[in-house]
């Protein structure tokens, strides 16, 4: 008895066909071993849409920095003001070209260009607004982001995976607001590092406001929130029920440079 | 049985006689042995010396804190050895972007995923621990470009 060469060949055909498929398909419908284990902390805050309010009638000048030192120390920020060994010391030009920043302070007509008032009450123009990562609907740092180390979460959290990042500062040139900082020198000799429950940034990469992912996911809020006495307010944008809603409704807010279409979702009562 | 032809070139069918000579050869052979010799540095250097054995150390306070039956990794003790690197990078990408960050181990026991607050927790002798296979293998993960290691704090405490 023999078998043809035509039909060795098709039983060899179907055989590693049904082979390789039988093997991917088995590979991709069973879950990973690892993959399944992960999952979210159930105390985990979460929204549909995470928005900010920044109330200014009661956001004071000691509140303001308070914040801004209650970020920049749970997130490891540097101070190049202040290095750990007084031989890092660099000169003010430097301070400025290599400052690295999550959450600042800024006069209204810098942090609200082309809003084209003639005059504005003089109360307004001495107010310093608290900036930050506006975590905008349409981010223009996501779009331009090469290898996605930026990305927008389905909660509406515009974040950063720092592992990816390439340093091309593409996001930088993007993003209108300049809530975006380059680690041009290593950050370390600029950091307390008093906490050391969250990672520094290395040389070469860009870091922003994360929206504290890393206490949300612990069920707590935001930094600043917490140290804001009520000034900041984080909440779901989508709930109608919920404080940012309320303030929303209530007062009149402004937000940052709407004119470019961005769609940030940090608001300011002024 | 034919003449072989003569022609200006020599004769056909024959090989041109080539005087064969060994064109610098001092100089050719001192170099071979250079060379030679330069390769084999790594070879030759080590010979009869032997690098230690890594020997991670787990005498961390934490680690000793802990009650005989409890002092285990999130999982055994193998598995860890040769996969953590893979654990890892799992727990890096579903931590930074899924948000997932509860580990469940083997065992069912939860932990948060994270290298610098659960694994450094217990191994916070990074020089003792990490480093130790890892420079006998010679690689050089870039982990601690960010992540603090406990170290300092661990010093502080001595």
């Amino acid at each position: 008895m023999s078998i043809s060469r035509r039909d060795f060949l098709r039983i060899a055909g179907f055989s590693t066909l049904f082979g390789l498929g039988a093997k991917s398909a088995f590979e991709m419908l069973a879950p990973g071993e690892l993959e399944a284990k992960l999952t979210p902390n159930p105390k985990a805050l979460s929204a549909q849409r995470w928005a900010m309010v920044v109330d200014m009638r009661k956001l004071n000048e000691q509140t303001a920095e308070k914040c801004i030192e209650a970020c920049h120390r749970v997130h490891n920020v540097p101070d190049f003001e202040d290095p750990i060994d007084p031989k890092d010391k660099i000169d003010p030009e430097e301070k400025i070209r290599w400052e690295v920043k999550w959450i600042w302070k800024e006069k209204y007509e810098h942090a609200f260009p082309g809003q084209a008032e003639v005059a504005i009450p003089e109360k307004i123009h001495k107010l310093n607004f608290l900036l930050l990562c506006n975590h905008c609907d349409n981010p223009p740092c996501v779009r331009v982001c090469p290898t996605k180390a930026t990305w927008k979460r389905e909660d509406g959290v515009v974040m950063m995976d720092q592992h990816r990042c390439i340093g091309c500062r593409y996001c930088m040139a993007a993003c209108p607001y300049g809530a975006r900082s380059f680690n041009w020198r290593d950050p370390r000799p600029f950091i307390k590092g008093d906490d050391e429950s969250y990672p520094t940034r290395e040389i070469g990469v860009v870091e922003k406001c994360n929206f504290c992912a890393e206490r949300l996911a612990k069920g707590q809020l935001p930094a600043c929130v917490e140290v804001s006495k009520g000034a900041l307010t984080v909440g779901d944008l989508n709930d109608a029920k919920s404080k940012v809603r309320e303030l929303l409704r209530t007062n009149f807010t402004i937000r940052r440079k709407t004119q470019l279409g961005s769609n940030p979702q940090v608001y300011y009562i002024v | 049985m034919k003449e072989p032809v003569k022609s200006e070139f020599g004769t056909v069918g024959e090989k041109p006689k080539v005087e064969k000579k060994f064109y610098n050869r001092n100089l050719i052979l001192a170099g071979i042995i250079v060379f030679v010799a330069l390769i084999t540095y790594p070879i030759w250097n080590l010979q009869g010396k032997s690098v230690p054995p890594p020997d991670p150390k787990l005498d961390t306070p934490v680690i000793q804190k802990m009650a005989e039956q409890d002092r285990k990794c999130i999982e055994d003790k193998t598995y860890m050895r040769n996969y953590h690197m893979q654990m890892l990078d799992e727990w890096r990408d579903q931590v930074v972007r899924n948000g997932n960050r509860e580990y469940t181990s083997l065992s069912g026991k939860k932990y948060t995923a994270s290298l610098q607050n659960t694994c450094l927790e217990c191994h916070s002798n990074k020089s003792q621990f990490c480093d130790q296979c890892h420079n006998y293998v010679g690689v050089a993960p870039y982990c601690w470009g960010c992540h603090l290691t406990r170290e300092k704090k661990l010093a502080e405490a001595k």
